[in-house]
């Protein structure tokens, strides 16, 4: 999927123009933090959404309308191993983004110091396997061209309410008590937690768990091979 | 094509594994319904072990609806399908295994390489077969680095085809598999056919192009407005459908000829046929009648029709049954 330009926009040149813009012009609320140790964390759940939701799940959209799919459907592939390893492909994607923005990040003066790894990796593992799920049980059921827009919008609804660039304190009481269940927001806290070394978000963590288990057993479970 | 390639030709193509029934294939009472549209209504056939069975018929007949659900890309609204003894939706990755599929067009990603997706194939089946004796037998080894969306319509399908080989199958659904091809490409997907079911592999062959059917098929299946309106071996069908035709510039009175002759007579511009088979005294006769009345009598001909004529006169007496 990362032969195609447009997804390497997606996937490399959104984050890091985000990160690059935001880190210095600094109009973000950033909860006491310093504004690149706010964003780091925040474009990081961007990637994972952008690998693992949009661009595999457009991906996936075009493979179904191209009849790629139809085609290994009458093999003994199944949708369980293929979401399993679309998930497995969109990680060797991830490796290459958690890396450009940690380099981009120490250059912008981000300082890892209390960072807990461990943390950011399972956040990012949950993420993926979430995210995945999601956009996969969208291509696995529409038409690719309602797919492509249901993804895009879906990203843009889960980015604003899911404290990525913005915190979800500075949404109204409304919003705020939907966006905590989101699981855009699960992901966010959580890598904010693990990237400043702050204590583990239990909650976030409960909630990005049960996301991941919903969205790849309706992927498995929902996936048409053709359309 | 060398030594060698022929040589792969006569692969062992087919997984020894086989099927115990009889009928490695059997739809029973299969309906398929579309939003607002009946694309397959009641059908029920068999495909013996070992043989190639042509499902023939119109572009929209639902030849292609009922190899997708024979091969459970698609579910049936109502009706059961056994493919060697498994149902393709419950049993769908034991059966997958068992099967090999050529998709009618696409289903390959237009940047993939054509050694690539070959390779790709044969590790989903556990490597049965090896990648580039498959390139071979379906002679694309100059194209293995070339992208499918470089390839021509006739190295498509022979790409497809191959891609279903990879299965090492037991029982192969192949939907138009000439369509497009060349004469050359033809020929080699005609010998494939032949070596597959030699070996074994019940074939179920969706083609509209009669004479293919004609060509390869043991059995056939003729489909329209999905209906069946044939169910029988190629052999029955040609022998129980002999006419004598021939072409006369003169007017004929058809009421007469019919009579003298005790058989149906039909015209169809110049050209008018007698549905029955023929001996030396009837073609004595015929001639005799046309000499006597002083007609013109040419391109007299005498013996099994073509699979498209009957086709034709199948599918004209069941629109006469729907009136």
């Amino acid at each position: 999927m990362a032969r195609n330009g447009e997804q390497l926009l997606l996937l490399v040149g959104i984050p890091v123009l985000l990160l690059v813009f935001f880190s210095q012009v600094d109009i973000l609320p950033t909860q006491g933090l310093s504004s690149i140790a706010f964003l780091v964390p925040g474009v990081l759940a961007l990637a994972v959404m952008s690998s693992a939701m949009v661009s595999l799940g457009i991906a996936t959209g075009f493979e179904r309308s191209y009849g790629v799919l139809r085609r290994l459907g009458t093999t003994p592939l199944g949708t369980r191993r293929l979401v399993l390893a679309k998930i497995a492909a969109t990680c060797f994607i991830e490796i290459g983004q958690l890396f450009l923005i940690t380099m981009v990040g120490l250059a912008l003066g981000w300082r890892p110091d209390d960072s807990n790894w461990l943390l950011i990796v399972v956040a990012i593992a949950l993420g993926t396997i979430c995210f995945a799920g999601i956009g996969l049980t969208l291509a696995g059921r529409l038409r690719a061209e309602v797919n492509l827009a249901a993804q895009n919008g879906l990203y843009l609804v889960l980015l604003l309410l899911g404290g990525v660039i913005l915190p979800n304190d500075e949404l109204p009481r409304i919003a705020e008590s939907f966006a905590q269940w989101l699981p855009s927001t699960a992901l966010s806290q959580l890598l904010r937690a693990g990237v400043n070394g702050q204590d583990l978000a239990m909650k976030s963590l409960v909630i990005l768990g049960v996301w991941s288990i919903t969205a790849c057993t309706s992927a498995v479970n929902f996936f048409k091979w053709s359309e | 094509m060398s030594k060698s390639q022929c040589e792969l030709r006569t692969l062992k193509l087919m997984n020894m594994r086989n099927s115990t029934s009889e009928n490695a294939l059997s739809v029973r009472n299969l309906v398929v319904d579309y939003s607002d549209l009946r694309a397959v209504g009641n059908i029920s056939f068999d495909a013996k072990a070992g043989s190639v069975t042509a499902v023939i018929g119109p572009n929209g007949a639902g030849k292609t609806t009922t190899m997708e659900v024979c091969s459970g890309v698609r579910t049936a609204t109502s009706g059961t399908v056994s493919i060697l003894g498994l149902d393709p939706q419950r049993d769908r990755l034991e059966m997958n295994s068992r099967i090999g599929v050529m998709l009618q067009d696409g289903g390959v990603y237009p940047s993939a390489r054509v050694g690539e997706v070959l390779e790709h194939y044969c590790n989903l089946f556990g490597n049965r077969q090896r990648a580039s004796d498959l390139i071979l037998a379906v002679d694309l080894g100059s194209k293995r680095k070339a992208t499918w969306r470089k390839l021509s319509g006739g190295e498509k399908q022979r790409l497809s085809l191959a891609l279903a080989l990879a299965a090492k199958p037991e029982l192969i659904f192949l939907d138009e598999p000439t369509s497009g091809v060349d004469i050359v490409g033809r020929d080699l997907i005609r010998e494939l056919v032949r070596n597959l079911a030699n070996s074994g592999c019940t074939v179920i062959l969706a083609t509209h192009e009669l004479d293919e059917a004609q060509r390869m098929a043991d059995h056939v299946v003729m489909f329209n407005h999905g209906r069946l309106i044939a169910d029988s071996s190629l052999q029955d069908l040609l022998g129980t459908n002999q006419t004598v035709t021939l072409r006369t510039t003169n007017e004929i009175d058809l009421t007469a000829l019919a009579q003298h002759m005790n058989c149906h007579v039909e015209q169809n511009g110049t050209e008018i046929r007698l549905l029955r088979s023929s001996d030396a005294s009837f073609i004595a006769r015929l001639s005799t009648w046309f000499a006597e009345n002083k007609f013109v009598l040419n391109d007299l001909n005498s013996g099994a029709p073509r699979l498209e004529d009957i086709y034709r006169e199948l599918n004209s007496a069941s629109e006469r049954v729907d009136n």
